[in-house]
């Protein structure tokens, strides 16, 4: 498993290199880098980097860790589908800013015509931030969470 | 019900051709890419791009569901498949129904019928277009009887198969156990389907066939044939409308057989009738339909000077066809070069990377359908196809020396491409001669 430190150093690395795109799959890790993706398409939107990168993990990969911003962890959408933070309407939603979560909680689900997927935070750590809107249209990678990860 | 905003769902030129399509017809646009191709022209120039999925094909452009509900959840009410793809699932088309949007295409029904080769024989038969000796083949012996009763060789081809896919040519009666038994498992494991037919096989076969459209008032026409037998591997490489060195009335027998089956079969939309013309004799027979945009519709229409993309469009929404039979006419002579990133060196291996340089010429009667520029990556999951150039002249000499100067003065770096191989093939006697069959490329070009 790649610490937060590991990922940092890939992303040093590459902005050293003169690469443009990257991709490496390892079991249970994958990660694509584009250059230049502040100049991609508005949607989804590049989660901030250090240096001139935008990186993020594909959360297909059954144990990849979430992405890690300078704020926090995001819990990217691991699928396109329709976001909803709770079981059904009106319900208590699985997580709000401030709840603690483990790898397995699961934070929200997301429909795929009829078909409802649930959405674990994959981290440890404190919700931060919810960046979707309840019931929307998500995109493949777009954040849903931010996670603030235990400090030390 | 007329359209205002249209999901295109899929990828590279023939997306970038969707998107300009939608700006003629006044409809606003989304482009659901793949996390690959996020950054790719199509995704550039449309009104939104929604990131579909990770770069796997499979994960992404071949997911009914999420198209379905990337569509509607970015407000779309309508659904372009392109080619390739779900562009012939009739899951999608009517999956797509279900949930109120407008499938680009022909009904889901006439997809299933065209989908099965099988079917669609007994369909092309019943209207009376002509069909190879064939028959659907119970088991293996049953192959040997069909053999002894028609001879080597034999195509065995799969019933779910299509578009080149799922045939095998049989030349003699010691390769034909072996070869059902693959070409079942291959069937079975590649279209979910392991029924098999069998076709005598005609040996010099030239690929002839004619673009019909057809909408929801009762109109079916045609836009003429195209020549497609310049195929590697049942792959097409180079395409002409018209068809060359074909008797008249075997063209207008060939246009009205693929109108008549339109008809008869209740087609919509833009579609293909593919046919095989027996070289030797001038005999053809209908092979099969394509129920979507063709990867080659620019040389269509740049001899009809018609929109063809745009009339999907139109027809999708419930107008008529914009023009009637009596207003096709035809001029000059049309020819297209598909340009892919693939190395002729190594047995046409895919070559993807980044282009350092791509910029095609700019020559009156030229056309280029790409999504390559400087700078953009060719990614490694998906087809190579990086570009079309159609040349339109006066006529097939005019047509091919335009071409052949265009190939030459495309400036492509960073990969490797068959440039050299399309010009190669343009600039033979056979064919300025028109002396192609479907074999010919493999048989005589690149062994030579």
């Amino acid at each position: 498993m790649l610490s937060d430190d590991d990922v940092r150093e890939i992303l040093r690395l590459i902005d050293e290199a003169a690469l443009a795109e990257l991709q490496i799959e390892t079991e249970g890790f994958s990660l694509h880098v584009l250059r230049g993706g502040a100049s991609a398409p508005p949607q989804p939107a590049p989660v901030a980097r250090p240096g001139a990168s935008a990186a993020q993990t594909s959360p297909a990969a059954p144990a990849a860790p979430a992405a890690p911003t300078r704020e926090g962890t995001v819990i990217e959408a691991p699928m396109l589908g329709t976001f909803y933070r709770a079981e059904a309407p009106g319900a208590t939603p699985f997580v709000e800013v401030g709840a603690r979560v483990e790898p397995d909680t699961i934070v929200c689900l997301i429909e795929v015509m009829k078909m409802m997927n649930s959405v674990p935070a994959r981290v440890a750590g404190t919700i931060v931030e919810v960046c979707a809107e309840n019931a929307a249209l998500v995109e493949y990678g777009q954040p849903l969470f931010v996670v603030q990860l235990p400090s030390g | 019900m007329s359209l205002a905003r249209v999901f295109i769902a899929n990828r590279g030129e023939i997306a970038v051709r969707i998107v300009a399509a939608c700006r003629a017809a006044g409809l606003e646009c989304v482009v659901g890419a793949s996390q690959a191709d996020l950054d790719g022209l199509a995704a550039r120039q449309a009104d939104r791009v929604v990131c579909i999925g990770p770069p796997p094909a499979s994960e992404s452009y071949l997911r009914v569901e999420t198209i379905v509900a990337a569509a509607l959840g970015s407000g779309c009410d309508a659904i372009h498949p392109g080619y390739g793809f779900l562009s012939e699932s009739a899951r999608l088309a009517s999956a797509a129904r279900e949930h109120g949007l407008v499938f680009v295409g022909p009904p889901a029904e006439a997809i299933e019928l065209a989908g099965d080769k099988l079917r669609a024989r007994a369909a092309a038969a019943a209207a009376e277009l002509p069909v190879v000796e064939g028959r659907e083949l119970a088991d293996a012996a049953d192959a040997r009887r069909f053999a002894r009763e028609h001879g080597h060789p034999l195509m065995l081809k799969a019933a779910g198969g299509g578009g080149g896919r799922g045939i095998k040519l049989v030349r003699d009666s010691d390769e034909l156990d072996t070869a059902y038994a693959v070409a079942t498992a291959e069937a079975l494991a590649a279209f979910g389907d392991p029924r098999l037919y069998a076709e005598r096989f005609v040996a010099a076969a030239r690929h002839v066939e004619v673009q019909v459209a057809a909408d929801e008032h009762g109109s079916v026409v045609h836009l003429g044939e195209r020549d497609c037998s310049v195929q590697r591997r049942y792959q097409k490489l180079v395409e002409e409308a018209p068809a060359p060195a074909l008797a008249q009335d075997t063209r207008e027998a060939l246009r009205a057989a693929a109108v008549r089956l339109a008809r008869s079969i209740g087609y919509r939309n833009l579609g293909t009738v593919e046919f095989i013309l027996d070289a030797a004799t001038g005999s053809f027979y209908f092979l099969e339909v394509n129920c979507r945009i063709q990867v080659e519709h620019p040389v269509t229409e740049a001899v009809t000077g018609r929109d063809l993309v745009l009339e999907q469009l139109e027809v999708a929404g419930g107008r008529p066809l914009s023009f009637a039979q009596e207003e096709v006419a035809f001029d000059g002579h049309a020819i297209e070069a598909r340009l892919t990133a693939e190395d002729p060196e190594r047995s046409f291996m895919p070559s993807p990377g980044r282009l350092t340089r791509f910029a095609p010429p700019q020559l009156a009667g030229l056309r280029v359908d790409t999504h390559c520029h400087d700078g953009a990556v060719i990614p490694p999951y998906y087809d190579s196809l990086m570009a079309k150039l159609i040349a339109h002249g006066d006529d097939r000499e005019a047509a091919t020396a335009l071409l052949l100067e265009a190939l030459e003065a495309l400036e492509v770096e960073g990969v490797q491409t068959n440039r050299a191989l399309l010009a190669g093939v343009l600039a033979h006697p056979d064919f300025a001669s028109a002396a192609i069959t479907t074999r010919w490329l493999e048989e005589e070009a690149i062994a030579a």
